[in-house]
């Protein structure tokens, strides 16, 4: 092998090294963690996304709330459940972006993922003192949205109803206001894709 | 007995456990939770959190006693301010049973349910159950 066989060779070591490292690094660290820098793109291009499936779910009222009542605003939708540990974590926050954006065509909804439904979501609520529309989810609307095995799961939606971010776990904060604003300053656009399981439209 | 899992925690095997009528046995039931994962101990530190444990659906011929769940360690994760009673890796739970006075001699099973809730450091999953079965002989 001449010298610049060799350089090659090494360097594809080295390569292959790096990228070994890479991997492994992530299985150990659990690269999409939160950690992840504020300015990477938090929503994704407007025809990359895919429309957000309907449901029609009841509010602590009784009243049937469908999405599509939601189209022409931006709608973070956040599954959850009261016996989760990060969800109360991202709760707050919810609360303030309600707050913060309402005026402008925004909100936020929840849906809970507890078997025991408003039995144990309402003191919930009052004991947290929630601000934004929760309604009691079922096991037809997570299928609709991909299963959502991990809580909390959350959908930022476009005014044309289509999904353009998806956050599984816990995330950072800075990842859902960017997201929101993006999506709030974007112009809108009349024609929406046709819906598919949120599972298909990919996830982060 | 099989080993039973169910998602992210697995029920191992149950060796048979044998006793003379009115007798007091206990069953030693292996239990192991996914790395990077931990389900909440049977008195979580926190009240909206949901305990792991043990019921018996069947028994035959053998009284349920006490269940002695193992000692949990104390774990601060991201998502919460304070340390958690949770339970990771592999531990026991012990069942202890008591063999009926009128038992007849023989095999026989036990049937029960561990319920759990398991969460990583992001992100918690749906409370889950697992069949565990403790077969028995009484002689």
């Amino acid at each position: 092998m001449n010298g610049r066989g060799r350089k090659a060779v090494t360097a594809l070591r080295l390569l292959s090294a790096v990228v070994i490292a890479a991997v492994w690094g992530c299985l150990v660290t659990d690269c999409s963690g939160p950690q992840r820098p504020a300015n990477v793109a938090s929503v994704k291009p407007g025809k990359e996304r895919h429309k957000a499936p309907d449901f029609a779910l009841k509010d602590s009222d009784g009243k049937l709330v469908h999405l599509a009542d939601y189209r022409g605003k931006v709608v973070l939708l956040d599954f959850w459940a009261t016996w989760c540990g990060p969800c109360k974590i991202e709760i707050p926050w919810f609360e303030e972006f309600q707050r913060q954006h309402q005026g402008k065509g925004f909100a936020v909804i929840g849906v809970s993922m507890d078997d025991e439904g408003w039995g144990v979501v309402k003191p919930f609520l009052e004991r947290l003192k929630v601000n934004y529309r929760i309604l009691i989810g079922n096991d037809q609307t997570a299928q609709l949205y991909g299963g959502i095995d991990a809580l909390p799961t959350t959908f930022l939606i476009d005014r044309e109803g289509r999904i353009a971010a998806v956050h599984v776990g816990l995330v950072d904060r800075k990842e859902f206001e960017n997201g929101i604003e993006q999506l709030l300053e974007a112009p809108t656009n009349a024609s929406a894709p046709p819906a598919v399981p949120a599972l298909f439209a990919g996830t982060e | 007995m099989q080993a039973q899992s169910s998602g992210y925690l697995t029920v191992g095997r149950t060796s048979t456990v044998s006793g003379k009528r009115n007798a007091s046995v206990e069953a030693r039931i292996s239990v192991s939770v996914l790395p990077g994962f931990h389900v909440n101990s049977n008195k979580p530190s926190e009240e909206y959190l949901i305990p792991l444990k043990l019921t018996w659906t069947a028994t035959g011929a053998l009284q349920p006693g006490a269940i002695v769940y193992p000692m949990p360690t104390q774990e601060k994760y991201e998502f919460a301010e304070k340390p958690l009673s949770v339970l990771t890796g592999n531990f026991d739970i012990v069942a202890n049973f008591k063999v009926a006075g009128n038992a007849s001699a023989g095999p026989g099973s036990a049937a029960g349910k561990l319920s759990y809730q398991a969460c990583n450091n992001r992100a918690c999953f749906a409370p889950k159950t697992v069949n565990v079965t403790v077969n028995y002989q009484i002689q």
